[in-house]
């Protein structure tokens, strides 16, 4: 079942979509056996910025139908550290290591993306320009002409394999991917959690006057995700991998081997788990064992 | 604390026995590590997960141990929503998934503060459940305060050992809050270690309390989690000195000093 990836040689098809697996939580919980069976052949970090990043005030989660939509807001220690205190204890993973940063420019996204070049644990870089929760994310990415001019600026910063994560919030997700490409990304990923509101349930308690209907997420709007998205993730997977020469990373809703299966065979490379882990941090092995067997 | 097995398992149900407006869900775990007191699993039942109200339940749902015994997990159950309805319907022979035990349980007295010798417990509602594994195994003195909604509820004081009840409606023991037991008990003696757990607004009024009579307390919290094992960030309260703590990973025991205020932060409606 091994694949290879832009250069990198993985044992199976499965990674983890980034914010929804945090390794190193995992071994405080879970404890050595995380390192027995870790269930992704490559391993994506949440994303990073410049900055520490204390997150979105809660509530961060809603269950949705067949979903979750989240307002995490990317917390995170910020790049320097993650390089000090994270990287040290990731690199002791069984697995490569995809470090996935965000910036709001081209000259953070340099910045970002030369800081990883410098270092030998990190396999390869993946730059979202597609988080909901972030009004800079979605701007560069939802606009093809930006998206190149952007990648062709930073894309000389390192030598690592750049992977462009997508938003799925765009009129024409394959144009961003080839717009992305042209920039000299290695490699498109998708899809994004999709932008999506939920109000406050209606008081239950006496029969007040017109409620006032406020969102429930402590930052407005989140992002969508698990198997309400699956239809909608194959779909923009199979427009972009039909037209992208580049290798394709699919999510968005796997739980099972069939669901990977299919992003696989609509043309992904691979395929990562992401709200499926947070049911069962085993998910991502169950699905590559099934999938090879 | 007791680290969990890796990956979610499939256990067979026991039993399920009611006990007043509650019901208590025993599930084998003759394999499992023993939980300690104040660690929770996220649970799933096996069959008819989904295709509830909204087609919930989805995600795993957090309960606390209530007990531990012969090899069997005792949860307190509350029918609240979709999880918990689904979970509440359960009976022996039934199956369900179990990811646990997780998170940071209580500490134990003579490791708290100066007051080894005395633990007084304050729990409300459904929020009595870890108190209740807790008291088994404190070897100290300890005293017991419960508070709940009404006569109903107030039946789950039969978990733990020697509780004063307090009813909101009266229908029960004293007519009135739980705190004010406390609040007689800290200046009775504010010589002790407060554990509690219960609803956020209570939570806060231990907190206050014992800030107020120098007392160490040791909070349970409860937060809106979709993983239980510090994946999703999704669980966070906020912390002392600024920035937040996943509720599932540094809890959901926290010492009370860590807070400047405990808040309900699942939205509900008022
Ligand atoms: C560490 C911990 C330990 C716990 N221990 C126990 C225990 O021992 N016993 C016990 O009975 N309970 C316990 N709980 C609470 C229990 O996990 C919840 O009651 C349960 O998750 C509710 O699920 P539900 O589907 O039944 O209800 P839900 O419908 O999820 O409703 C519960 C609350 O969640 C909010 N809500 C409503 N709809 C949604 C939605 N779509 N998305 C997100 N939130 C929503 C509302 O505020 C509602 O009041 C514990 C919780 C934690 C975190
Ligand atoms: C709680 C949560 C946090 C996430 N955090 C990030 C993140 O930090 N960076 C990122 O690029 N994507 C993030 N994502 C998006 C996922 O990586 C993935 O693209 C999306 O959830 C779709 O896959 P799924 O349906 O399998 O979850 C997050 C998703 C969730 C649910
Ligand atoms: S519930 Fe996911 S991080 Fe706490």
């Amino acid at each position: 079942m091994s694949v290879e990836f832009c250069g990198l040689r993985l044992v199976h098809p499965v990674i983890n979509g980034s914010g929804t697996f945090d390794a190193l939580a995992a071994r405080e919980a879970f404890g050595t056996a995380l390192n027995v069976e870790f269930p992704f052949a490559a391993y994506v970090s949440k994303t990073i910025t410049l900055e520490p990043r204390r997150g979105n005030p809660p509530p961060r989660l809603w269950e949705a139908s067949g979903g979750l939509v989240n307002s995490i807001g990317l917390p995170n220690k910020g790049l320097e550290g993650y390089l000090a205190e994270d990287l040290p204890a990731l690199a002791s993973l069984p697995v490569p290591l995809i470090t996935n940063v965000m910036g709001s420019t081209a000259a953070e996204i340099s910045e970002l993306l030369e800081a990883c070049d410098a270092r030998a644990e990190i396999a390869a870089v993946e730059l979202n320009v597609s988080c909901p929760n972030v009004k800079t994310g979605l701007d560069i990415g939802a606009d093809p002409r930006q998206l190149e001019e952007v990648l062709r600026t930073v894309r000389p910063r390192t030598g690592k394999p750049l992977i462009v994560k997508l938003t799925p919030n765009a009129a024409d997700v394959s144009a961003c991917a080839l717009a992305a490409e042209a920039g000299g990304a290695n490699a498109v990923s998708l899809i994004n959690t999709l932008r999506a509101l939920v109000l406050r349930p209606v008081s239950r308690k006496g029969p007040s006057a017109v409620p006032e209907r406020r969102p429930w997420l402590g930052a407005g709007t989140g992002g969508l995700s698990g198997p309400a998205i699956r239809a909608v993730a194959l779909a923009q997977v199979a427009a972009v991998a039909e037209r992208a020469q580049i290798p394709v990373i699919g999510m968005g809703g796997v739980s099972t081997a069939a669901h990977a299966r299919d992003l696989l065979d609509v043309g992904a490379r691979l395929v990562a788990v992401g709200t499926e882990s947070f049911r069962d941090p085993v998910a991502g092995a169950k699905i590559a064992r099934e999938l090879a067997g | 604390m007791s680290k969990a097995p890796f990956g979610r398992r499939l256990l067979r149900v026991t039993g399920m026995d009611e006990l007043g407006a509650y019901r208590v869900l025993r599930v084998a775990d003759p394999d499992g590590p023993e939980p300690e007191p104040g660690q929770f699993a996220m649970l799933t039942t096996a069959e008819r997960w989904g295709a509830g109200e909204n087609e919930r339940p989805y995600l795993a749902r957090a309960f606390s141990f209530a007990r531990w015994r012969d090899g069997q997990a005792h949860y307190l159950l509350e029918d609240v929503g979709p999880g918990t309805k689904r979970l509440c319907e359960l009976s022996a022979g039934e199956e369900v998934w179990t990811l646990g035990p997780l998170g940071q349980g209580f500490t134990a007295p003579g490791r708290v503060g100066p007051h080894p010798r005395r633990a007084i417990l304050v729990g409300g509602g459904v929020g009595i459940a870890p108190l209740a594994i807790l008291q088994d195994a404190l070897e100290c003195e300890v005293t017991v305060l419960l508070g709940f909604r009404d006569g109903a509820r107030a039946v789950g004081a039969a978990l733990l050992d020697g509780a004063q009840v307090a009813t909101d409606d009266g229908s029960a023991g004293y007519h009135g809050l739980v705190t004010d037991l406390l609040a007689a008990e800290l200046q009775r003696d504010p010589a002790a270690v407060v554990y509690s757990c219960g609803p956020a607004g209570m939570l806060e009024g231990v907190r206050a309390m014992c800030a107020q009579s120098g007392t160490p307390a040791q909070l349970a919290l409860e937060a809106g989690m979709a993983c239980g094992f510090g994946a999703c960030f999704g669980c966070v309260v906020p912390r002392h000195g600024g920035g937040y703590l996943r509720v599932c990973v540094d809890g959901p025991v926290i010492d009370a000093a860590e807070l400047d205020v405990v808040e309900e932060h699942n939205g509900a409606p008022a």
